[in-house]
Order: structure tokens, then sequence, then C-alpha cells
């Protein structure tokens, strides 16, 4: 009697398996993928040994002037000789301990917010929304507690960046979803006045509305009054950004179905209660790309600044060009900065990409 | 192009209607009040005012600024620079924001005569000019008929380029670039014979070509543009000032005074009149200006005199390597001439 005995599995084709495999599937299933694939590699063997070439290996690292870039390569010389100013433009080298500190508050109850089990949170988000900047104010401007008195017109680079996005990013979230909510109210005034807010700044470039605030109002101001430029520049951006995000919040409250909102009022919930436990957490966990979209675009658009000749980190790195004694690098310097913009952009991107899947409760279509 | 007219006239009334009734203080004495001098300049431009590795303005623009502050504090660093661009830097200075701008600011009738303020002199005696590689052989302007050109499109310097050589009777072909390092990298490929703009710009272009020693800029000037300080109208104590701060680091070249030497003469005591009068040993002219005596020691001690100046931040002693030409002393063959102190 033939008995059945069991073989051992055969192993798959070796077309379909291990680094073969997965180029025939992924790059080369069918004809024009092929060529696709082809061309491609042929535009990267163009491209890339002569940006590492560039870049790296006929790079020159060390020196202290344009001397020292004597090679074909990048002269990451003039990016080593400036980097202080580009980080925190004409801040005083003896007072820059400040702005790390602060940096440094902000970091950690950034993280104690952001890691998971930490308690308090409520308490932390506080802190770091409503007291913080306080202290960040009075730590890097000075004037209190003995502290020296550095004007505003002293910070730059880097720092004038992170500084510009941060409070754009802060004042204008709470707004926004004030201005969400008035848009969608019963109130007629307060629809009104919300809807044509909105629209104005929407329709406004930001650099008109910093070039507005930075040469137009002192015009109309007396005399004598003469208002910071940094803090005029702020509040430009932060009335801008709280337009951009009330629409966007207004596209996310309108995806919360009706039935959700009318099961609260059943509950016997008021208007404020409603929105604040049930129809906001909801709509802001659906807008939170949006969101993400607007903060990295606001991040990127404070280089604008630049048209009222505030020295962010592109204006710090811009004016740098215009030494004689380094005319002649700006792809380094470009480079520098777009890697910095780079880096935070990313950072920012794959966080929201993190909290969307956190709180993900199996709602989205597939 | 009409609306953007009636837009710069409209800004220029508001302007014009502001700058008489905004400011009515005294800036003399408010600066002297304060106790430095809010000075207007360039963002960047190389040589006349750019930040150095230690975050130091510099250049021939802001020497003019520190050379203010000398005269009036006897301290050159008693300045505020406030970094402005070319749309901004007139309302800066109606509005009260900077007391003096010295930003490579061409001196033309219209400025001078509808936005309220006032020149104080020429810095700098600028116009434009032609580039070329020393290969081609080529003494002056005049030899380049047939020659392609490149220029930045848009610009007034295509005009003028068009103009001069009608006016020459000489042919030519324009090659036109979107923006000053585009042009200068056509220069170097070889795809034109010239490279035209303005003089001082020409220098600074220069040195991005891969071999700066292989090209020459050319005498001829063939567009005029004084660049020069300029402050708010309605207090000529400060535009005397602003003025005579100038007028001293020329003076200081006539006589021969510099930095260096000027201890010397104040100690030895130099018996020439004019040199007593500038060092404030005779005569009270600092007083005269509202300041003290040896304003104009301070200036030349502290700042330098014109020529060195000059050389410090776009002569030979810069990587700008620029001819003094039309910018040397009158006694030399230039226009740089200041009247004198007595």
């Amino acid at each position: 009697m033939h008995e059945f005995e069991k073989h051992p599995d055969l192993p798959p084709p070796t077309s379909q398996m291990g680094v073969v495999g997965w180029l025939r599937k992924n790059l080369f299933s069918s004809i024009p993928n092929s060529i696709m694939t082809v061309i491609a590699l042929y535009l990267l063997y163009l491209t890339i040994p002569a940006m590492v070439e560039w870049a790296l290996i006929n790079a020159d690292w060390v020196g202290s002037s344009r001397e020292a870039c004597s090679s074909d390569g990048a002269c990451w010389v003039f990016i080593y000789a400036r980097i202080n100013q580009f980080l925190y433009g004409f801040y005083p080298v003896e007072e820059q301990w400040r702005v790390n500190l602060g940096a440094a508050i902000f970091v950690v109850s950034l993280l104690l917010l952001v890691i998971r089990g930490v308690p308090g949170k409520a308490w932390i988000g506080g802190f770091t929304l409503l007291i913080f900047p306080v202290i960040a104010f009075f730590l890097f401007s000075g004037g209190i507690f003995g502290l020296e008195k550095i004007s505003t017109s002293n910070w730059g680079g880097l720092m004038l960046t992170l500084i510009l996005s941060t409070v754009g990013i802060v004042a204008a979230l709470p707004f926004g979803i004030l201005l969400a909510l008035g848009r969608r109210s019963d109130m007629p005034i307060v629809r009104a006045l919300c809807v044509s807010y909105i629209e104005l700044w929407r329709g406004v470039p930001l650099i008109t509305v910093l070039f507005m605030a930075s040469v137009m109002l002192p015009l109309f101001l007396p005399s004598g009054v003469n208002f910071d430029k940094l803090l005029r520049a702020l509040v430009g951006i932060a009335l801008f950004q709280s337009a951009y995000v009330a629409e966007v919040v207004r596209g996310g409250l309108q995806a919360i179905a009706k039935g959700q909102s009318e099961a609260a009022a059943s509950l016997g919930l008021n208007y404020r209660k409603t929105m604040a436990l049930i129809v906001l957490p909801q709509a802001l966990k659906v807008v939170i790309p949006g969101l993400v979209v607007t903060f990295i675009e606001l991040f990127k658009d404070t280089t604008l600044v630049s048209i009222i000749s505030l020295f962010d980190l592109l204006g710090i790195v811009q004016s740098a060009l215009t030494d004689p004694s380094w005319l002649g690098f700006a792809i380094e310097g470009y480079v520098f900065a777009g890697l910095l913009y780079w880096v935070f952009c990313f950072g920012m991107s794959r966080y929201s990409m993190h909290l969307e899947r956190r709180f993900e409760t199996g709602h989205k279509g597939s | 192009m009409k609306g953007m007219k009636a837009l710069a006239a409209g800004t220029a009334i508001v302007v014009a209607t502001f700058a008489g009734t905004v400011y009515a203080g005294e800036t003399f004495d408010n600066v002297k009040a304060q106790g430095f001098v809010q000075c207007g300049v360039n963002t960047g431009l190389p040589g006349f005012s750019n930040i150095d590795d230690n975050g130091d303005w510099k250049g021939l623009d802001v020497d003019v600024c520190r050379a203010v502050a000398a005269a009036m504090f006897g301290d050159a660093s008693k300045v505020k620079y406030t970094p402005l661009n070319a749309k901004e830097r007139f309302t800066a200075l109606q509005s009260g924001e900077i007391d003096v701008l010295s930003r490579n600011t061409t001196w033309t009738l219209s400025r001078d005569g509808s936005l309220g303020i006032n020149f104080t002199g020429v810095t700098y005696y600028d116009g434009q000019g032609f580039l070329v590689k020393k290969s081609l052989g080529v003494k002056s302007a005049k030899d380049l008929g047939g020659a392609s050109v490149c220029v930045q499109s848009g610009t007034t310097t295509e005009l003028n380029l068009a103009d001069y050589f009608r006016s020459q009777n000489l042919k030519f072909t324009p090659v036109t670039y979107d923006n000053a390092d585009a042009t200068a990298k056509a220069f170097d490929a070889g795809r034109c014979d010239a490279l035209t703009s303005d003089q001082s710009q020409l220098y600074a272009l220069r040195i991005l070509l891969k071999d700066p020693s292989g090209s020459v800029v050319l005498p001829d000037v063939i567009s005029k543009e004084p660049l020069g300080p300029s402050v708010r109208q309605g207090d000529d104590d400060w535009f005397n000032l602003v003025k005579w701060s100038l007028f001293a680091m020329v003076n200081g070249e006539d006589l021969g005074i510099t930095s260096e030497n000027i201890d010397d003469m104040k100690k030895n005591g130099s018996d020439k009149p004019d040199v007593k009068r500038f060092l404030g040993e005779t005569g009270e002219f600092g007083k005269m200006l509202g300041v003290s005596d040896d304003w104009a020691y301070n200036i030349v001690k502290q700042v330098g005199n014109y020529g060195e100046s000059f050389e410090r931040n776009v002569g030979s002693g810069s990587n700008l390597k620029i001819e003094r030409g039309l910018n040397a002393l009158w006694s030399n063959g230039g226009l740089q001439y200041a009247p004198p102190v007595r």
C-alpha cells in the first residue's frame, strides 16, 4: 500500500526569491517599468557621484578663511566659520547660554508632552503654551534679574526662524479654532465677522502683510511711537496664519456627522461641552495632516521676513554671502540652509504621522 | 506697469506729506540724548555694508555711520545699524526709525526733491562699466564694436547699454540673463565678450569667476550713479554734521593725515595751519557744528581717512580690488573733493 509521505515543500523558483525576486517584482515587472528603472538608474549615476564628490570627497573641511578652500569641491569652512552667526544671529556670544537654556526648556517640555505615560500632561501643556513664552521672552530679551538687555534686532539666524514659526503656530492654533467655530456659528454677526476676517487674511499674500506691518504702519503712527519690528512681524504672521488654521479646522468640523452633536445634545450637554468633549477632539484628529501642512508651510514662509530685513536663517546665510572675504560660496550656504529646513520639516511631518497612527480609532476608510 | 507707477506716485505723495508732519523734533538733539546714531545700511552689499565673521558691520557705507558717531560722541562704535532693503529705506528715514541713511543710494533730483530727504555728499562715484577678458586685448569700451555683451534683463543697465552703443555708432549683441550670478557664469563660460553692470558690482562679480585676474574692468563709465548718505529734511544742524563727517574723511586724505600718523601730528604739532585747524588746535570749528573741537581727529583716528576706508573695504586691502578711478582725490584726477575746514 502506498503510504502518504509528506515531502518537504519545494523552495519557490529562484526567480521569485531573494534579491532577484525583489528586483523582478519591484523594478522590472513589465517592459515600461524596466525602461523607467534603467532611465532612473542612469540619472542617479549622472548626479549622485558628482554630488558626493563635490560635497564630501573634494570638499575642504578645515581652516578659517577662503584661502583654505583651494580644491574644486564644497567649502564647508565657510559654514564652519559662520556657524555661530547662522544659529544665533547677532546675539552676543557670552549671552548665548540664554538661548540654549530657553531651547532646552522647550525641548524638554515638548518631549514630556510627546512621550506616552508621563503624568500631568495638562499641566505641562499649560506651562508650554502659557508660561514658557513669558519665560522665553524675558530670558531672550533680558532687562530683568540682572540679565543684560538684548534688543530684538540682535536676534537672528535659526533662533529667529524657530521663534517666528513657534509663535506663529502656537498663537494661530487656538485663534484659528475659535474662528472656525465662529464661522459655523448660528449668530449672524459673529459669523459675518469671522467670515470677513478669514477671507480678508486669506486673500492677502503674507509678503504684503509683512510689508504693510514694516513699511506702512510706522507712517501712520505718531512720531516717536515705534513698535518693535520683530513684534510687528510676529503679530502679522499670527493673524495671517490663524485664518488658514481656521479653514483647515472648519474642514474637520464639517467632516463630523451631525449625529454626533445631536447625540451630545440628547445627553444634555450644552454647546461648550459638546464642542470640547465630542466634536473638536474628533475634528482635530481628522485634520492633523492638514494642520501640519499649514505649519510646515509657515515654517518655510518665515523666510519671507527677509523682505523686512529681519535676518532669519536664510537671511543671515544670504547676508554672509555678501562678505567680500567669502564671495562665491553661495551653493554651500544654500545647501546648509536647505538641509536645516529639511530636518525640521521632516521632523514635523514624521511626528504628524505618528500622531495619526496613535489616534487611529478604526474610522479611517481604507 | 502703469499701475505700478501710480502706486509709486501715490506712495511718494503719502510719504512726502507724512515726512513733513511725522517728524518735527530736532534730530540732532535726539541723537545726542539717545547716545547713539541710528544708521540705515544695506542688508548685504560686498565692501559697502556686510557682516564679517564676528557679526560686525563692515564697509564703506558703514564707515560713514561710524564717522558720524565719532564726530558726535568721540566713539565710532556708538552706532545702531538697521539693515534695510531698497523698498523700505526711505520710509525708515522718514518715520524716524533711522537718523541717517547710508545705503548705496543714488543721488537723483527726484529723490532730493520729492522724498523729504537731503543728500549730504557722495561716498562713491559709481557708474556702469564693462568687464572683459584680458585675452580680448580691449583697452576701452569704444573698441567693443560688434561684441556680444552679457547684461541683466529688465534693468536700467540694459537701457544704458543700448543708448551707449547707439550714441557711439557701434553694433553689439545683448545676451540677457535674469540675475547677476547667471550673468557672471555666462561670461565665465565664454558666452559673451563683455559683461556690463555698475562698476562696484563688476568687481564683486569678478571674484566669482574661475580666474578673476584674467579679467579686467575697463576704465570707461557710461552712466552716473553717485552714491551717498542722506538725512531727513528739517534739521540743518544734523544735516551739517553728517555732511562734514564725510568731508572730514576726504579732507583727512587731502591733508595726508591717516589714522596712523595723526597722533604724531598732534603730539609734535604740525606747522601747517590747515592741519592745525583740522585737528582742532586752532579755531573752534567743532563748536560751530555743535560737537567737540577734536571731532575731525576722532573721525580719522577711529575710522580713518577716505582713502584708508576705501582701500580697506573695497580697494587693495579687500578681495574686491576696486581701482580708485573716479573716487580718487581731485588732486589725483578723481572727483573726491571736500570744502576746506576754515
